[in-house]
């Protein structure tokens, strides 16, 4: 039993009844990362002086205030995409290497104020693209369920932490499943928010039309606590709605009764291992227990929307990639003969094939001759995504469905085939396209690997998928479920 | 194609680069060549969600960062400048 089994509420019991101190409790977490992160490789750093700084800080916050913040004194670890005053941010890029960036993301600096206190920046694939955390340009992470395994990707290092207990929780990035297929492989719960719902200020940006920053942690509750620090408008982020964040703590206790549920056709119908329906056919079962009516729903434009995504995705990544340089930031090559041979060779020594991949293919896409066909036509079809999950949101409350195809699959199994890989996200991605709310949430195992339920809502729809979420995992009940040789 | 791509991109792809990447892109356009047969007509192009458009703010003057921290992860810099090769 470690304390960093406990969810954030029992430990902000513990933290103010002083069974134990924030030093202490950051020290148990930095202390289960030295001694297992070398196993599972989910950290790209730790962070031991900065947490110690403000673990002091929010003692003497938790001694002092009435009724200090939630997240006071919680350990949390940042997707290294996430810029960090000081602290080396790489975004998993070779490119990046030593850059310390000189101010904080916003969703960095709302946890800082509410006295969470940050344990290392997390491993993830380079610039965020991948499905299995095998493309970082430092080091894979492995799951820890069965480390033969992927923990899922491109958050795979934030949710492979929470799942063994090294962090209390993560945040992450999400532009076509990045938070909730780490958190189905490896038994956590993951938020990807609407699109607008939290800054992206300070996020080193993949895909800015559908990145979005969430939470990866045990429970819904946790991972709730964590979505209310971070949500809300950002003066220095002109996509953040203006709308004001809802009571998502109080959609937790609402229950399901009376709420019509859609089961999208396309989803299920197709592709689903064995494992994956039965645990989903279960949700589904407990969902009708607590009083949600389950209807089938169509999404008609599901079909085209891998080839839409993995045309606007890349577009976005060649122009965006374009700022690494060598010049501003990173190792760069100034001792190169010429600035076209610099930009060349600190690109070529800096990205991996993936991101080489991507640029290549967004390049193309956005050429002359191919932008009409490729481009302008992806954009339409996303369109058409959007109108499906507006037409269903007229009849149902939520979609349900399984998170992934496939529990976690093995090392290198679909290293050697990007189309493989991208099919992984089928299920999560369309979500980004169309900008609504979403989730995952564990539902059970299948042969010793988790599974998650998948839960998309409306566009700025967070409260009806943490509580759909809420009742999923009050009947799986697997949240305290330690991976074997973590537990302790 | 990739030559061409390696050099807009400023890739610097070797030929051995160039030769394994090829293939790979052929396979993920002949993938995405699936978006042809979508019935798009009528459609609009999206370009982003949210709805939002020039959206304003007040023009406050906060505290930005020095030229000593906008530098300070520059590989090679001189004089508060930022120093690259020559162009060619």
């Amino acid at each position: 039993m470690s304390l960093l089994d406990l969810s954030i509420s029992e430990l902000g019991r513990g933290l103010r009844a002083r069974e134990f101190s924030s030093v202490e409790l950051a020290g148990e977490a930095l202390g289960r990362a030295e001694s297992l992160d070398g196993r599972l490789g989910s950290f790209l750093r730790t962070t031991p002086e900065l947490a110690l700084e403000q673990a002091r800080a929010a003692d003497r916050r938790l001694a002092d205030e009435a009724d200090p913040p939630a997240l006071c004194g919680i350990p949390i670890g940042h997707k290294d995409v996430l810029c960090t005053r000081g602290v080396e941010t790489t975004a998993g890029s070779r490119i990046l290497e030593g850059f310390r960036p000189p101010y904080d993301a916003t969703v960095v600096a709302r946890l800082a104020r509410d006295g969470a206190v940050v344990v290392g920046k997390m491993n993830c694939d380079e610039f965020a693209m991948g499905s299995s955390n095998e493309n970082s340009g430092f080091q894979p992470t492995v799951n820890p369920w069965d480390e033969e395994r992927v923990p899922g990707g491109s958050s795979g290092g934030s949710a492979a932490a929470v799942a063994a207990r090294l962090t209390v929780a993560a945040l992450g990035t999400d532009t076509g499943g990045s938070v909730r297929l780490p958190a189905s492989f490896c038994g956590v719960v993951g938020v990807k928010p609407s699109y607008g719902r939290v800054s992206r200020y300070g996020v080193i940006a993949f895909a800015s039309s559908l990145d979005q920053v969430g939470p990866l942690a045990k429970t819904v509750e946790d991972a709730q606590l964590v979505l209310s620090c971070i949500a809300g408008p950002d003066r220095r982020d002109s996509t953040t709605s203006p709308a004001p964040v809802s009571d998502l703590a109080g959609a937790l206790r609402e229950g399901v009764r009376g709420l019509r549920l859609g089961i999208p056709r396309e989803y299920v119908e197709a592709g689903l291992e064995d494992g994956i329906k039965a645990v989903f056919e279960s949700a589904c079962r407990w969902l009708e227990a607590e009083g949600a009516e389950l209807v089938e729903v169509s999404l008609p434009s599901t079909e085209y929307a891998l080839a839409a995504y993995y045309v606007i995705a890349p577009a976005e990544v060649s122009s965006n990639l374009a700022r690494m340089d060598g010049i501003r930031f990173g190792p760069g090559e100034p001792q190169a003969p010429s600035l076209l041979e610099a930009y060349e060779l600190a690109r070529n020594r800096g990205f991996g094939p993936e991101v080489r991949r991507r640029v290549a293919l967004g390049t193309f896409v956005l050429s002359s001759g191919y932008y009409d066909a490729y481009y302008l036509r992806a954009q339409k079809v996303r369109t058409l995504v959007a109108q499906d999950f507006s037409r269903v949101f007229e009849r149902v409350d939520a979609l349900i469905s399984p998170t992934a195809p496939t529990p976690a699959f093995r090392l290198g199994e679909r290293t050697h085939d990007p189309l493989a890989m991208y099919a992984t996200d089928a299920l999560t991605l369309p979500a980004n396209l169309a900008g609504i709310s979403g989730l995952s949430v564990p539902a059970g195992f299948t042969a010793g690997l988790p599974v998650g339920v998948q839960v998309l809502g409306p566009y700025l729809g967070e409260a009806m998928c943490l509580r759909v979420g809420a009742a999923v995992e009050r009947a799986a009940d697997v949240w305290r479920r330690v991976p074997a040789g973590f537990d302790g | 194609m990739v030559a061409h791509l390696s050099r807009l991109a400023r890739l610097g792809l070797t030929d051995a680069e160039m030769e394994a990447i090829l293939p790979q892109l052929r396979a993920i356009l002949a993938a995405v060549d699936r978006l042809q047969e979508a019935d798009v007509s009528g459609v609009d192009a999206t370009a982003q969600i949210g709805g939002l458009y020039d959206v304003m703010r007040d023009d406050q003057v906060d505290p930005g960062l020095t030229a000593e921290e906008a530098l300070a992860n520059a590989p090679s810099h001189e004089a508060g400048l930022l120093r690259v090769p020559a162009i060619q």
